[in-house]
């Protein structure tokens, strides 16, 4: 048993973590090509919507509901001390959560059941929605199940995550909790594991700087105004668009 | 002034036979690739008509380009928040059966099928699934107006047009087309690369190229919507988007683009424009109107000293002001001001432009009194027997202007954003040439009256001269002034070009994979 939590609680975090940085850092400085969300909407439009927007805004809420547990677990304790908010998070949480189960198993079935996107589809493909699935149902049976977990999240599991962090994992809070606890945390670090050799990559390309950007872009190989300059020596660096 | 140079195109209208050469020259060395059958970075299409993806011109269906509203010009259907929050799911993206499903036969079942009571029939399967499909569409599937019911009588461009006039169009006697080649505009203000959530799309400083950096390119497929001419394409195989790259390669090493080298019509002409970019942002926010008027103003004379001294100092090179010299695109686009801008009212400023066809809008149909004629003829002699004459003279002024087979708000609706006037100059400068040039070649023109026709269209005897050279007889080195790339500059001569050759595009050594 002891072997069976080091390596589910200790190993399996460590690796996953190496895994996800090594290799996402590899797959976008190296292969920057084969980093895209492969959208399938120009293969198949309207049954998308069905699946793709609820499923995404899901994610949204509930992966930042998860990030804000861990890294504040306390602010998050004081807003449960009140009922009414405590149920407001609660509500809120499992609502975005069912939104994502409806929209995986929409796209799900999308998937697998439009002749053109067998073509756009491959097998890790199938991994990622199972991965997807257990997950999100797992996180809804125990939020369903083992309540009130945003409060128990922030005793429990956010001093676990930080240990692990801190690099002195410590696993004494985690292998009390129930198995579908577990299952969810342990799916989750094989998702993390798995981002850089799926097309989960996408969301580490979130575009954010969008924001900030002005609308046009032009690029020039070489400083126009120095290039020509008899003053200005060459400048030998090679430009970044290439 | 911000003085910039952009490798502009034009193409002559009336010179265009619609024969698609242009069309698959691109398709041979560009687009014959998984995941790109569909697209046709160059195009042909049959106006009136729906075009390529079917009704790219409504904007109401695609929300492409850019829209004035109180005064602030936005994207009408992608931009930050828009395109932010849209980013799970585009409403505004074409699918490809907007396209048409790719397809090819089975030409081995003609040789292989088994013996049998039957021909054996080489069956269409899709380019996609392999299943064999009926065809429904293709790129050019109402050419010469086939299918006139479900495409022509559908054209967008037909807003502002009474029913009476778009009947007119359609009587079988009156029917009149003209073809329309289409390639990526490189615009000035284009709304790919400012739809872009990634950063992909760039402009080129040096040239105008408008390209997709097919390494940061994350399929948020933005542009495709964004562009109002749909020439940014979504790759369904790789997940990246593309677009048309003006044959850069080919530019560099001083070769016309694949389309304008083999253009059978000699409609094509490539040069240089210096224009000025720190006018841009006021020309895009001006009135419908005078778009057009500020789209030329940002053309600069490369002849002014003082252009030339500003193009210096912001590092164009002295080869390229020489081309912009000699561009056959500033003549016919300011010098003599022919040409016109497909849809200015997109606001994306294009840089290619279009001399309005009047070869086939303008003979007129009258109608004849044949029965002396064939009276002479041998009673067992096949002769027309149908009384419709085509009137081609020029008798009339401009008489045969008044009565054109297209009614201008037609063309206006295409190329000047509903300016009439505009469109009727053009022509009447084109009909001049004529007019000039058959007093020199048949001689049954009076002099008076062909210089009463070239000042009332504003030309003088060596401009119509100039056009009629430009436009009928000029050579490869006239029709094309590239300017010579800068191996010192141009980084992907560094890059053996045919090392891309059925690859995904330039800068890729690697066989091209499919993400994960």
């Amino acid at each position: 048993m002891e072997i069976f939590n080091d390596f589910f609680f200790i190993a399996l975090p460590y690796v996953a973590l190496a895994m996800f940085l090594v290799g996402s850092i590899y797959r976008y400085t190296k292969k920057g090509f084969q980093l895209s969300s492969l959208s399938s909407q120009f293969l198949e439009g309207r049954r998308l919507f069905y699946g793709s927007a609820p499923f995404h805004w899901g994610v949204v809420v509930v992966f930042t509901g998860h990030l804000i547990s861990f890294l504040f677990p306390r602010s998050v304790l004081a807003w449960n001390s009140q009922p009414v908010r405590l149920m407001i998070l609660e509500i809120t949480g499992f609502v975005f959560g069912i939104s994502m189960l409806i929209g995986l198993v929409n796209l799900f079935i999308r998937r697998y059941t439009t002749p053109r996107l067998r073509f756009v589809t491959n097998k890790m493909d199938m991994i990622v929605y199972l991965l997807l699935i257990t997950q999100t149902f797992a996180g809804l049976w125990v939020a369903y199940n083992f309540r009130w977990g945003s409060s128990w999240f922030s005793s429990l599991l956010a001093p676990y995550l930080y240990s692990i962090f801190m690099f002195e994992p410590d696993t004494s809070s985690v292998i009390m909790l129930p198995w579908p606890v577990q299952l969810h945390i342990i799916t989750a670090f094989v998702i993390i594991a798995l981002i850089p050799f799926s097309r989960l990559i996408h969301f580490l390309v979130v575009p954010f700087h969008y924001i900030w950007r002005p609308y046009q872009q032009v690029r020039w190989y070489w400083n126009r105004r120095e290039v020509r300059s008899a003053d200005t020596p060459w400048t030998l660096q090679r430009p970044k668009n290439n | 002034m911000d003085v910039r140079s952009q490798v502009s195109m034009v193409f002559h209208l009336d010179k265009c036979i619609g024969c698609h050469t242009c069309s698959v020259a691109c398709k041979n060395i560009w687009t014959d690739r998984k995941g790109a059958e569909y697209m046709w970075w160059n195009n042909v299409e049959t106006k009136p008509g729906t075009g390529y993806p079917t009704k790219w011109e409504d904007q109401g269906i695609y929300k492409g380009g850019w829209e004035k509203r109180n005064g602030k010009v936005t994207l009408k259907g992608a931009g930050k928040r828009r395109g932010l929050t849209n980013i799970f799911y585009n409403p505004n993206l074409p699918v490809i059966d907007d396209y048409y499903e790719p397809f090819t036969y089975k030409y081995l079942d003609l040789i292989e099928a088994p013996e049998s009571d039957d021909q054996p029939t080489a069956r269409p399967v899709s380019l996609i699934t392999g299943d064999p499909i009926d065809i429904k569409m293709g790129p050019n599937w109402d050419d010469d107006l086939s299918g006139s019911p479900d495409f022509a009588r559908n054209d967008p461009n037909f807003q502002n047009l009474s029913e009476t006039e778009q009947e007119v169009m359609f009587q079988l006697e009156k029917m009149a087309f003209f073809y329309l080649p289409r390639i990526c505009n490189h615009c000035l203000n284009p709304a790919c690369v400012a739809s872009c959530p990634s950063g992909a799309i760039y402009k080129r400083g040096e040239d105008g190229v408008v390209l997709i950096n097919q390494d940061v390119c994350r399929a948020w497929r933005m542009c495709v919507t964004a562009c109002p001419y749909k020439k940014s394409y979504y790759n369904w195989h790789t997940g990246k988007s593309e677009k048309c790259i003006l044959c850069f390669p080919r530019i560099e090493a001083g070769l016309a683009p694949a389309c304008m080298h083999s253009c059978v019509g000699r409609i094509r002409y490539l040069g240089v424009l210096l224009y000025d970019a720190s006018k841009i942002e006021s020309a895009i926010h001006d009135d419908d109107s005078n778009l057009i008027n500020r789209h030329l103003d940002l053309i600069l004379d490369p002849f002014d000293e003082e252009v030339i001294r500003e193009a210096k100092k912001n590092g164009v090179a002295d080869s390229t002001i020489h081309a912009a010299q000699n561009s056959p695109v500033y003549k016919y686009v300011k010098e003599w001001n022919l040409a016109l801008p497909l849809h200015p009212e997109f606001r994306t400023l294009p840089m290619l432009f279009y001399v309005p066809p009047l070869l086939p809008v303008m003979a007129t149909l009258k109608q004849v009194d044949n029965k002396e004629q064939a009276a002479k003829m041998n009673p067992i002699a096949k002769y027309w027997d149908d009384n419709w004459l085509y009137d081609t003279s020029t008798a009339e002024l401009w008489g045969s202007l008044d009565q054109v087979r297209f009614p201008l708000k037609y063309l206006a609706n295409m190329f000047s954003a509903g300016d009439e006037e505009l469109i009727k100059d053009k022509w009447k400068k084109l009909m001049a040439v004529r007019i000039h040039r058959r007093r020199a070649t048949v001689g049954d023109v009076s002099d008076q009256k062909a210089d009463e026709v070239l000042k009332d269209a504003g030309l003088t005897a060596e401009q119509a001269e100039g056009v009629f050279y430009l436009t009928a007889l000029a050579k490869f080195e006239d029709r094309f002034v590239i300017p010579p790339a800068h191996r010192e500059q141009a980084i992907e001569m560094m890059d053996f070009t045919g090392d891309a050759k059925g690859e995904i595009g330039f800068g890729f050594k690697s066989k091209i994979r499919r993400g994960i």
